[in-house]
Parts: C-alpha cells; structure tokens; sequence
C-alpha cells in the first residue's frame, strides 16, 4: 500500500462510512459539551455575579464594597485550608508510607480499603459528627492551649465553649483531605521501581533513606498534587465547614476564639436563603472568586507535575 | 574486627563494616517501660487517658531514638525514629475516621427501620411518623438524571480523546479542561446550575433538574477520567487485529475496545456515582427542600439525603438530630455499597488480556 499511493490513498482522506462520521461526531460533540460547560460556568457566574460588585453598600453588611466583604472570606477560606493541609499532609504521608512500605500486607490491603472507603463519606456526615462529636472534646484542648500557649497570637482568651473554631473546621477539612492524599500519594510510592528500592538497600541504606533516596525523589510530583488536589478540596469544601464553624467574625489569627471569620463556600451555603437579589448577585460574585482561587491552585498543580515529568524523562 | 564493635571502639584505619544492633525485642521493652512510666501520671497528677498515650508516644519516640543512638549508629537511631513517627500518624489518623465510622453506626442504627425508610417527612396528623423515604427517592431521581447526563457525555469524551483525539489541540484543551473540572468546589456548580436556571426560567427556579445539572458538571470529569484510562489499557494489537479484518473504526470501538475495557468502565461510573451521590451543597441552592415525596424532577422541589441531613441539623433540637444520624447511617451505607459493587464488578469483568 505504501509503494501505490495512487490507488490506495491516504487512510486518512479514504471515504469514511455512515457510521463512523455519526460515530465519530457523536464523540467530538460530546467532547465539545465539556469545553461548553466550562464556558457556561464562567459565562453564567459572570452573568450573575458581576453585578455582584457594584451593589449599594448596606447589602456588604457594613464592610462598604465588595472587597471589603469578600476578604474577610477569602482570609477564613484561606485560613481553614492551610490548617487542614499543614495537618493533613504529614499525617497522609505517614499513612501512605505505612501502606506502601512498613506494613506487612495483611494491615496494608484492608486500611488502605478502608481509606479508600472513607475518602467516599458524605461531608455532610463529617459535618454532623465534627458539630457532634468532635467539637466538644476539642474544648478542653483549646483551654489548655489558651493556658499555656495563651502568649501567641494564635491562643487567646476567651476560648469558644463550644469548640466551634476555626481550628475545629480545619482540623474537620484535615480529616476530610486525608484519604485522597493518602490515595494518591500510596499509588505514587507503590510505583517505584522495586530496582531502585533494592539498589538502595543494597548499598547499606537503612529503610528511611532507601525511601529518602529512592521513593520520594521518584514520587515528588506525584506527591505535590496529592497536596494541591488535598488544598482544592479543602478550599472548596462547603457542608462540613458551614456545619462546624460559627463564623461572622473579621480578620483574626486567633484560632480558638469566639468570633471566627468564614468560609467563602460555608458562607454561601448559610447565606443562600436571604433571598435578595442583591445578596445573591454578591454571593455568586464571592463564587466566582472561590472559582478562580481554585482554579489557581489547580493549574499551579499541573504546571509542577508537567515540569517534573519534563525533568525525569530527561 | 570483632562483630559487635560499637563505631567509636574501632580501629582507626579501617571502616567497619557491620556495627552493633539493637536486639529485636528493643521497641517492645521500650514500648512497655515507656507505657508504665508515663502511667504514673494519671496516678499521681490525675491526667486523663489521652494524655497518658500522648505521653507513652513521645516517651517511646525519644527513648528508642537515643537508645539506639548510643548502641547502634546515628543513622540507625534516624530510621528508628522515622519509623516509629510513620506509624505514629498512622495511628493518629486512624482514631478520627474510626470515631467517625463508629458514631453514625451507633447512633444512626437505633433509628433506621421499616417505617423511618417508608414514611415521608410529610405529616397529615401529629402522631404519623417521620422518615426519610422521600429523600430516597429525591436522591434516586436526583442521582439517576446526573447519571443520564454524565454517562454518556464521559464515556464518549473519553473514546473522543484516547481514540479520535490522539494528542492533537482539542484533546489537549478537553483534558487541561476535564482537569480542571476535578477541582471544581461543589458549591460552584451548584451556582453555575443555580445562575443558569435563573437565567433560563426566572429567578426563584428550584427543580431536580437544576441539582442533577449541577452534579454531572462534578460526575463528569470522573467518568472521563476512569474510561480515560481504562480506553488506554486496552491493547492495541486487539485494535490492529480488528482493523486488519476491514471492521470500520466506530465497530472495531464498540465491539472490541469498549467491549474490552467494560469493567474498568462500569467501576469507574459506580465510584463516580458514590462521589456525587453525598453532594449536599449544590442541591441546597437549586433543588429546594421540601417534606413531600417528588417524583418529577422537571417541577418543584426536591429533597436529597444530604439535604435533609442539613436541614435537620439547622433546626438542631435532640429529635431533628436523631433524624438526621439515621438518615447518617442510610448515606453511608448506600455509599459503601456502591463502592463494594464497584470492587466486585472490576474484579468479575476484569480485562482478559488473552494470554
């Protein structure tokens, strides 16, 4: 076929059937949708949002513009996420390399099914057992933090009775991060060549540097998504913060207090009923913020995963 | 060069080659002496049972850390500690997610029964019992409408981009997009669906329909993913064969390719499912709450488990609360069935790859 191209042309330019042009269309379109819901999204949150800036002052609840409103948010938003990764992230990596590398595999398979089952939970249910469950045994914690920590910014008097902090909701989004970091970041360990692992043990590593050596420098980028996936999730997560924390306090690193900031998400699912149109236009507005800043970090994300593996193919 | 030479007793001009090792039973007694130790604290200062386990835990830590920095070598003492910190944050994070698991068993089971999963909330009379059985079936049609959408807008992306696409601009675009999809917060695309629905029909619309829109724009870049990679596992001498007998493209697709890869496929839609089926935030703001059984999700409100788990949890009295663990319980449970059934399903249609 190659030597006659007169009479066989070019697979393809070659006359395509019926079925295989509907087929084929039907595939392109349904690709297309995707490319016109992302579209939609920025298009309609505009379209709703936009006028979201430019309300009349009493409608921010007297922090006069928009900035003034959303930046308490964006801070609680900002705020709750580091919390929960800064907790999440040492505790998933643990997990992880307890699944991967010291557990004997009777341990191994079951919590890692077990932690695959939880990354599953409703985070309305994580919600009700951290307003239930867990918030009040925080409060003793939180005292004897205040008592003994009391001078840093971020333990002062009065503590919240109720535990209803923004240390609880982060604590509550770290524990919802947990199992999709701990996932991801197993698989990522899972896949070093067992060469490399042997190679260093050969060589006299002892276990942490063999993985020191020759797991985490395989998985670095693998890792540092699980993180940025982790901090997507806990920037967005709505329910379990709307449920955990009593915020509608201002800008404040103390994390045990009475008066908390929010979250965008938490504050847009509290919020939602008063219907106004100018309080909804406002709240899509602070949505299209939360978009754009998870957007970011996902996009941070991929730029660092792209230019790892731009790295190792070298 | 004896065998059991500490470092710093060794000839000079040589490097030794092995060096003293903690015997095997070392953690164990140090784990005992630690646990007994820091066990005079609830004697004699009256701490609690957390702080003794805190206490072991660091005990042990610092002890079999420094023990084996004097017998064996520093490097040794390092992959000690690393060690015993690893199961550490194991064993930490372990104690959340069991409370959580064993919080909505015990308090959601005394109250999930015949009639709490039959009866709606909606009460003719005061003594008629409440239950959840029309967020069942809010959550089923919810559920099934986003399925209808995202299903076969995933599976087709995906066959769009492992065998039509083949890396050129649109399939980058679709998978940059599908990506950034995956992050996309729940609350957002309850917005989106809420925005646009005002946009079509007026404000003050709530429907199913909203919600399901709202969930596929979250079930969708799952779908695409997992037939993503499931549509790349199949390999292609099984494409070349089927071409080389003259099937066209869109045959050789469905008969052998999806054909293939339809475990993977049915897998990845059931976790996909499981994921979006717990979505609370997005129905709140589209689909309305309501105490009446709906069926159609094109007209008025519509309630969701998750929904009613809120709702219940906003009015917030003992009652509500014991309503809204049961309703816990059923969620859960829902969710690990599904994601058992995707594990059994994976492992009955697993790819023959023929050898």
């Amino acid at each position: 076929m190659s030597s006659t191209p007169l009479t066989a042309p070019p697979q393809e330019s070659a006359p395509t059937q019926t079925g295989d042009r509907v087929f084929s269309g039907i595939s392109r379109a349904a690709g297309l949708v995707i490319l016109a819901a992302l579209a939609g999204v920025f298009i309609f949150l505009s379209i709703e949002g936009i006028p979201g800036l430019f309300q009349d002052e009493g409608a921010y609840k007297g922090n006069g513009n928009f900035l003034g409103y959303v930046d308490t948010l964006l801070f609680g938003t900002v705020l709750s996420a580091t919390i929960a990764v800064l907790v999440a992230v040492p505790l998933a990596f643990g997990i992880a390399l307890v699944v991967s590398h010291y557990a004997p595999t009777w341990i191994a398979g079951p919590v890692a099914s077990i932690i695959d089952l939880l990354a599953a939970v409703p985070s309305v249910v994580f919600g009700l057992w951290g307003i239930n469950v867990f918030a009040p045994k925080m409060v003793p914690i939180y005292v004897w933090l205040e008592e003994n920590l009391g001078f840093l910014p971020f333990f002062k008097a009065p503590v919240n009775p109720v535990g209803t902090t923004i240390l609880t909701a982060g604590l509550v989004l770290a524990i919802m991060i947990l199992p999709i970091i701990t996932a991801i970041s197993r698989e990522v360990f899972n896949q070093t060549p067992v060469l490399h692992e042997e190679a260093a043990l050969a060589l006299g590593a002892t276990r942490w540097e063999m993985i020191r050596l020759a797991v985490f420098p395989y998985a670095r980028s693998g890792m540092v998504s699980a993180v940025m996936l982790g901090l997507g999730r806990a920037l967005g997560e709505t329910m379990a913060v709307a449920m955990v924390l009593s915020g509608a306090g201002g800008i404040s690193f103390n994390l045990i207090g009475t008066s908390n900031p929010t979250s965008i998400a938490a504050n847009i699912a509290s919020q939602y009923k008063e219907n106004t149109p100018a309080t909804l236009h406002i709240l899509i507005a602070t949505g299209l913020v939360l978009f754009i800043v998870t957007f970011l970090v996902n996009f941070a994300a991929r730029w660092i995963v792209a230019r790892n593996e731009r790295k190792l193919t070298r | 060069m004896s065998l059991d030479t500490a470092p710093d007793l060794a000839p000079a001009p040589t490097i030794p080659l092995t060096h003293a090792r903690l015997p095997r039973w070392a953690p164990a007694l140090v784990a005992v002496v630690t646990i007994a130790a820091a066990g005079l604290l609830p004697l004699l200062l009256g701490w609690g049972f957390v702080a003794w386990v805190l206490v072991s835990v660091v005990l042990f830590i610092a002890g079999l850390t420094i023990w084996s920095a004097v017998v064996e070598t520093r490097r040794s003492a390092i992959d000690r500690m690393v060690t015993s910190l690893v199961w550490t944050a194991f064993g930490i994070a372990l104690v959340p997610l069991v409370s959580l698991l064993w919080t909505v068993i015990s308090k959601g089971a005394p109250h999930v029964n015949g009639t709490f999963l039959t009866f709606s909330a909606f009460r003719t009379s005061l003594d008629q019992p409440i239950g959840i059985y029309h967020a069942i079936i809010g959550t089923l049609v919810i559920t099934i409408c986003a399925a209808v959408i995202s299903v076969p807008t995933g599976i087709f992306a995906a066959i769009y981009l492992v065998e039509y696409g083949k890396g050129n601009k649109l399939a980058r675009g679709i998978t940059f997009l599908v990506d950034v999809m995956t992050g996309i917060p729940s609350i957002v695309a309850g917005l989106f669906a809420f925005s646009m629905f005002t946009a079509f029909f007026g404000a003050g619309y709530r429907a199913g329909i909203g919600g399901a829109v709202a969930l596929s724009l979250l079930m969708i870049p799952i779908v695409v993913r997992s037939t993503e990679e499931m549509l790349r596992l199949v390999p292609n001498d099984l494409r070349e064969a089927a071409y080389a007998l003259g099937t066209p493209k869109w045959r050789t697709i469905t008969k052998v390719v999806l054909r293939t890869s339809l475990g993977g496929i049915i897998t990845g839609v059931t976790l996909a499912t499981a994921r979006i089926i717990g979505e609370t935030a997005p129905l709140l703001l589209i689909a309305g709450l309501t105490t009446r059984t709906n069926t159609n999700p094109f007209d008025g409100f519509m309630t969701t488990v998750p929904v009613f788990i809120y709702s219940q949890f906003a009015k917030g009295t003992k009652a509500d609360f014991d309503l809204a663990w049961g309703a816990a319980l059923v969620l859960v449970v829902i969710v690990l069935l599904l994601n058992i059934a995707a594990r059994v399903i994976g492992k009955i249609f697993a790819p023959k790859t023929g050898r």
